[in-house]
């Protein structure tokens, strides 16, 4: 019983110190702005513009990651064909990779002089320093964080409800569309939670690919490097907003987007 | 009428197996787990292809892979009723039954799926999640969503073992009257032999991916090919007429003369189990004694040495078979022609609705 009583200990304080380690940044940023100056800050226009540019990119670039990683992950998960193990780690790569690696990696190959640099020039699509390269950075980062998630929720479907679904009538992209997805929701939606995450705080590769240009490629994290040397305050109140934004924006897609039939389940 | 060859090698095992039932009515596989029985189903739905086969179902060439005819899943027009039923959790019990109406106008879906379930008695459950709902009301709602799109041929994957003892008798009897009044072939799998006398017309033993005797539930009981399917019988399974007696004891009058006791309650038309090992073979002439309620008098068919086993077939006039030593069979100098007393007792008879 003794035993059992120190490990109790050993336990709960190990649990508290990873606790106030962790939280202990996030609750500061709070503590050390009040809430008049994080109004102030909020007025001013670069703020503003940084939130506003931030919400938009990362938007799109879930929105591409969705419209495109869904199939791509379903294909993973639903069929077993040569050579997809070493394409399942190509995937997930990015997710070791450096930010800062990341944005070299892109430059490399969409830059001027990069590899496919001539052919985007051709289309007439601007990338490096434009809000179109932020989208790329973004998505770049963050799709292999949902492609994850998503072909796991895929693999753990209940095969027998596709193969249902086909001798009822349904061909394979209505079953796709009608039955993988609506029951691999709860899955797909916390990849998407987290794929948004990466993306509203993504810095390095946008840093290195788009550059901070205030209103065109600076997002807030961004932002809150410029204003850091200069202007520790307005950081703090910025940084505030952002922890508050990506926190509201996570909890509604997960409160908004979770599917009915699982809360009712849970009896 | 549904006709099904296939050859194939799937994983470790392989199948071979050419089989077909007349609209209206049941075969069922029966075999032990792994015997190939789900492929057969499989193969017939088109969820997977065999290197050969042929799978027709009346006109309707569904699979020829001699003339590279392919039909996909969803153009074949298949009711198949999955082990565990397989529901669309998302869906409730109306849309899940309405699924496959897509040529119903989407104003009249809720209704057409609400007639097809009140058919099965399960109408009240139309807005219940499958999660909330029990083992039989899933069973119930699967089968309405089988049926939903009048499919040519109807397939049933172990369609009651997923369901406990009590519910398991007249989800049965249901099942059992819904496959009679659809008037499509049935072909339905079982690991129980009991349940495939119960359901199917004609039964088909399965093993190793080939089966191995065809014929009714009685014939099978009563001549098996094999020790296989003599050992996979199990059961004596008779037929006839239930109603209570007096004593507290269900009396049965069989089909075709006799009439045998049992504990378990029954009325009306019901299937009669006994194990061939439970059932005690006397000489015409011995005085009854003992604590058997039941005594036939028959007439020795068949005597079949399994191990250190006799099963001896007889004709009571349905068939039945009793399990005794050989000892038993050189005292009683038994040998077909011969007449005798089969006695086993009114609480080792089991009774099925059907």
């Amino acid at each position: 019983m003794r035993w059992r009583g120190w490990f109790a200990v050993l336990l709960t304080a190990a649990l508290a110190l990873v606790l106030c380690f962790l939280t202990l940044p996030v609750v500061a940023i709070f503590v050390d702005t009040s809430p008049g100056e994080l109004l102030s800050s909020l007025g001013d226009e670069g703020a503003l513009d940084a939130l506003r540019l931030s919400l938009e990119c990362s938007a799109v670039a879930v929105g591409v990651i969705v419209a495109v990683g869904t199939p791509a992950a379903y294909l993973l998960a639903s069929r077993r064909f040569p050579g997809r193990a070493a394409i399942v780690t190509l995937v997930e790569l990015p997710l070791v990779l450096p930010p800062a690696v990341a944005g070299i990696g892109l430059l490399a190959a969409l830059g001027p002089n990069g590899v496919l640099g001539g052919l985007v020039a051709d289309a007439g699509i601007q990338l490096v320093l434009t809000t179109a390269g932020v989208i790329v950075a973004l998505t770049f980062v963050a799709a292999p964080f949902y492609l994850r998630q998503a072909q796991a929720a895929f693999e753990a479907l209940d095969r027998t409800w596709l193969d249902a679904s086909r001798t009822l009538g349904a061909s394979e992209a209505r079953t796709f569309l009608r039955v993988a997805i609506p029951t691999a929701g709860p899955g797909l939606v916390s990849g998407l939670a987290l794929a948004w995450g990466r993306a509203l705080g993504e810095f390095g590769a946008t840093l290195m690919f788009a550059g901070s240009f205030r209103g065109i490629t600076q997002t807030v994290p961004l932002a809150i490097y410029e204003r850091f040397s200069t202007d520790f305050t307005g950081a703090l109140a910025l940084s505030a907003v952002l922890v508050a934004v990506s926190a509201a924006l996570l909890l509604s897609v997960k409160l908004l987007t979770g599917p009915a039939w699982l809360r009712g389940a849970a009896r | 009428m549904l006709r099904v060859e296939a050859q194939a090698r799937l994983g470790p095992f392989s199948l071979d197996v050419a089989l077909e039932t007349p609209a209206g009515s049941c075969l069922a596989l029966a075999g032990p787990s792994g015997a190939g029985k789900t492929s057969v189903l499989r193969v017939v739905a088109g969820l997977v292809t065999p290197q050969r086969g042929r799978v027709s179902c009346g006109e309707d060439v569904w699979l020829d892979t001699d003339r590279g005819v392919d039909v996909p899943p969803e153009r074949r027009r298949c009711g198949y009723v999955f082990q565990e039923y397989a529901l669309f959790p998302h869906l409730r019990a109306w849309q899940n039954v309405a699924y496959p109406l897509r040529d119903v106008p989407r104003r009249r879906r809720r209704r057409c799926a609400l007639e097809l379930l009140e058919r099965f008695g399960a109408a009240h459950l139309a807005d219940a999640r499958p999660s909330t709902l029990s083992g039989g009301e899933r069973q119930r709602v699967a089968v309405a969503r089988a049926l939903a799109r009048r499919p040519a041929a109807l397939l049933l994957d172990e369609p009651l073992s997923a369901l406990d003892a009590r519910t398991r008798a007249s989800a049965g009897r249901e099942l059992a009257g819904a496959l009679r009044d659809i008037g499509v072939p049935a072909l339905l799998v079982t690991h129980d032999f009991t349940e495939a006398a119960l359901l199917g017309d004609r039964v088909g033993v399965v093993d190793g991916g080939r089966v191995v005797q065809l014929g009714t539930a009685a014939q099978l009981a009563a001549a098996p090919a094999s020790a296989f399917v003599a050992d996979f019988t199990g059961a004596v399974v008779l037929t006839g007429t239930a109603r209570a007696g007096r004593d507290g004891l269900t009396r049965v009058a069989l089909d075709g003369g006799g009439s045998v006791a049992s504990t378990d309650s029954g009325d009306g038309p019901v299937a009669v189990s006994v194990y061939p090992w439970e059932i005690a073979l006397a000489a015409p002439t011995t005085p009854r004694s003992g604590s058997a309620q039941n005594h036939l008098t028959v007439e020795v068919v068949s005597i079949t040495a399994v191990g250190n086993r006799v099963r001896v077939g007889l004709a009571a006039p349905q068939p039945l078979t009793a399990e005794i030593s050989d000892a038993s069979v050189r005292e009683l100098a038994l040998a077909p022609g011969a007449r005798a007393v089969a006695s086993w007792k009114a609480t080792s008879t089991r009774l099925l609705s059907r």
